[in-house]
């Protein structure tokens, strides 16, 4: 399945290696590690894998060999110095990548099985799989009720459902609905950054995708802002899988159950249980980086 | 500013500062000086159309009635210019009804309207969102050549190509076949029928048409809507699009359901522009639509705009102080009003466009 090193101990993984974070290898941190939720049992599923995915702009080559799974119903952090690829990364799960002209890409990106870059996959079938919040918040120029109803239109399911029942669920489950339940025609613009970024999750999530991909949620956002979406992130797993681009260690830290760290070059270089990462990663520059030292 | 002797912090002012400052009063008089040069020349334009536009109506301009005391006396009543259907000042029986020429530059307006609107935003969403770049950066400059065709040029276009080619191929090789075969059915249904096999076999053209002025202005404004409203597209934010994409819409949603709606007030800009350049468009017009002012809606007979009488009558056969020669400023005023209130239209929608994204 890998023959990627850094990944040998993901497939060992097992409720009593996770649960309770009682690894042997624990290291003396004061960084709280892991999210405390139920979702630590039971051997997850993998939802979207990568074998040795090369991703190009033009000739330089942004992603290099790139092997990787990612579990079903978790968290995923992607952390790593700027300009190592995570954003690219995942462009090349939703194929977001298309829209950049230069792009190319080798290798295989699998969604539950199937190489999302082969011939007779539709981008637009599987973006509506696979949902995305960006780094800043980037609502419609509309009223928020239609920023949230907009993927329900576009993919043709307004009909199907009651819209109105719909919205609100979104917004329920992006903790927003009690903020704006009052103001659903006025215009998604007229929002706080933070509560921008939570209509764009509901919006991400009205239409119910299996993965939402999160490039730096957070990183435009102050912390009372971003710690509401992280709480937010935590019982989004409950329902999907969610991939997230970070800088910010502690959030990887509080919040993944699986941290894949880049470095320079584009390079996978490790891949496993978040609190393992952080507590005691094999590779000195995962560890260098972590603590701080370098990126 | 303070010469005190230089101590403390030095921040206070000293000789070369000051030689600094004064040089900067002096560049801000000139650039004023040059601003003021235009606000001066329109409404100077603007007292001398509306001066002389009395004496067409009252006998006497407003200065003359000012500062001479002359007598005011109706020459045009108002009724008989807004409402005559005739338009002939200059005629044995003369008749001041402005009317025909203001149906001919509407005419004109909305017809060229009806092409340049639809093809230009069509022509603007594909550059924008269909085309690769390598396409845009080819086909961009293309567009900005025909937007810098002198319109005399057009003008020749009408003559060479539109008139004898296009607008008489379509009467005598479309709607002539067309009208021959409906009126040998038209015994079917003769009220519906025989107005309209009549017209399509009368449809002739002669040097001038309705129909090739439409043409002419229309194809002129097809780059003043397509390069503004494609402006207008590029500057919605990628953001925008990606989040669009990104919840599975198809580049058509992303088009006109993100796109469009988010540049709707950049577009109509473009819209008012080029509907303003086609009410003042003159040369290429002329040359096209003609000299006769009739209040007509079949496109393939002559009529006569606004721009077209200014032209005939401005070649200088009328003399100072008739009313031919007052006319001119009445229409002038009239145009310029029209034209003044589709430029303020557009300011209001240039404002709520760069209020859009904060
Ligand atoms: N659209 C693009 N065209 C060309 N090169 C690109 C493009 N986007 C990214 N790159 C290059 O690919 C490499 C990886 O970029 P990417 O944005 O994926 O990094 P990142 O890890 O997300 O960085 P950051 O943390 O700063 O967001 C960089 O060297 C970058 O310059
Ligand atoms: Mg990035």
């Amino acid at each position: 399945m890998s023959s990627n090193t850094t990944n040998e101990r993901t497939t060992g993984e097992s409720t009593s290696e996770t649960e309770g974070l009682s690894d042997d290898t624990i290291i003396e941190t004061d960084i709280s590690v892991g999210p405390d939720s139920s979702r630590t049992t039971g051997r997850p599923n993998t939802i979207v894998s990568a074998d040795s995915l090369d991703v190009y702009y033009g000739d330089d080559r942004a992603l290099s060999d790139v092997t990787i799974e990612i579990p079903e119903h978790r968290v995923t952090a992607m952390i790593g110095p700027s300009g190592c690829g995570k954003s690219t990364f995942l462009r090349s799960i939703n194929r977001m990548n298309d829209r950049i002209p230069s792009a190319h890409v080798d290798g295989a990106l699998s969604f539950r099985g199937k190489n999302v870059y082969d011939e007779d996959v539709d981008p637009v079938a599987l973006r509506r799989k696979i949902g995305q919040v960006f780094q800043s918040p980037n609502p419609f120029p509309k009223s928020i009720y239609d920023n949230v109803a907009y993927g329900l239109r576009v993919q043709g399911k307004a009909d199907d459902v009651d819209l109105d029942d719909a919205v609100e669920r979104a917004l329920r489950g992006a903790a927003l609905w009690d903020e704006v339940k009052d103001q659903l025609d006025e215009s998604g613009l007229d929002l706080s950054g933070g509560q921008q970024q939570r209509l764009c999750i509901a919006r991400a999530i009205a239409t119910d995708p299996e993965v939402i991909l999160m490039d730096e949620p957070t990183s435009a956002l102050d912390p009372v802002a971003a710690s509401k979406i992280e709480d937010l992130i935590d019982e989004l797993v409950e329902k999907y899988t969610v991939i997230i681009v970070t800088h910010n260690m502690q959030q990887a830290a509080r919040i993944s159950d699986k941290t894949a760290v880049f470095l320079t070059g584009g390079e996978l270089v490790e891949f496993d249980d978040t609190a393992r990462i952080f507590e005691n990663p094999d590779d000195d520059r995962v560890e260098d980086y972590i603590t701080g030292k370098f990126g | 500013m303070s010469t005190e002797p230089q101590s403390g912090p030095g921040i206070s002012g000293d000789d070369s500062l000051e030689a600094a400052h004064e040089r900067n009063r002096r560049i801000r008089r000139l650039l004023f000086g040059c601003a003021a040069v235009t606000v001066v020349t329109t409404v100077a334009i603007f007292l001398v159309l509306f001066d002389n536009a009395a004496s067409y109506f009252f006998g006497a301009r407003i200065s003359e009635m000012l500062f001479a005391g002359e007598a005011v006396e109706r020459t045009v009543s108002f009724v008989e210019f807004f409402t005559g259907t005739r338009w002939a000042p200059a005629h044995a029986t003369p008749a001041h009804g402005v009317l025909p020429i203001v149906w001919g530059t509407l005419a004109i307006t909305i017809g060229a309207g009806l092409v340049s609107i639809p093809i230009g935003t069509a022509t603007a969403l594909y550059l924008s969102e269909y085309a690769s770049t390598g396409t845009r950066n080819k086909l961009k400059p293309i567009l900005e050549v025909l937007a810098g065709i002198p319109t005399i040029v057009y003008g020749y276009f009408a003559i060479s190509f539109v008139t004898p080619i296009l607008v008489d191929g379509i009467a005598t090789d479309i709607l002539n076949p067309i009208g021959s075969g409906l009126d040998s059915i038209s015994h079917l249904a003769p009220v519906l029928l025989e107005p309209v096999s009549a017209w399509m076999l009368g449809a002739s053209v002669g040097r001038y048409s309705m129909l090739a002025g439409i043409v002419v202005v229309g194809t002129m404004t097809i780059p003043m809507v397509s390069s503004i409203s494609e402006d207008a597209m590029q500057a919605v934010p990628d953001d925008l699009r990606n989040g669009a994409y990104a919840l599975g819409a198809t580049k058509y949603q992303v088009s006109t359901r993100i796109v469009l709606p988010a540049a709707v007030s950049g577009i109509f800009a473009s819209y008012i522009l080029a509907l303003s350049r086609a009410i003042g468009e003159t040369m290429a017009v002329t040359l096209a639509a003609g000299f006769n002012p009739t209040l007509t809606v079949n496109p393939f007979d002559e009529i006569m705009t606004m721009t077209a009488y200014l032209v005939s009558m401005a070649r200088g056969t009328s003399a100072v102080g008739t009313v031919e020669y007052q006319s001119l400023f009445a229409v002038g005023l009239l145009l310029f009003l029209l034209t003044l209130t589709m430029n303020l239209l557009n300011d209001r929608l240039k404002q709520r466009f760069q209020e859009e994204y904060r």
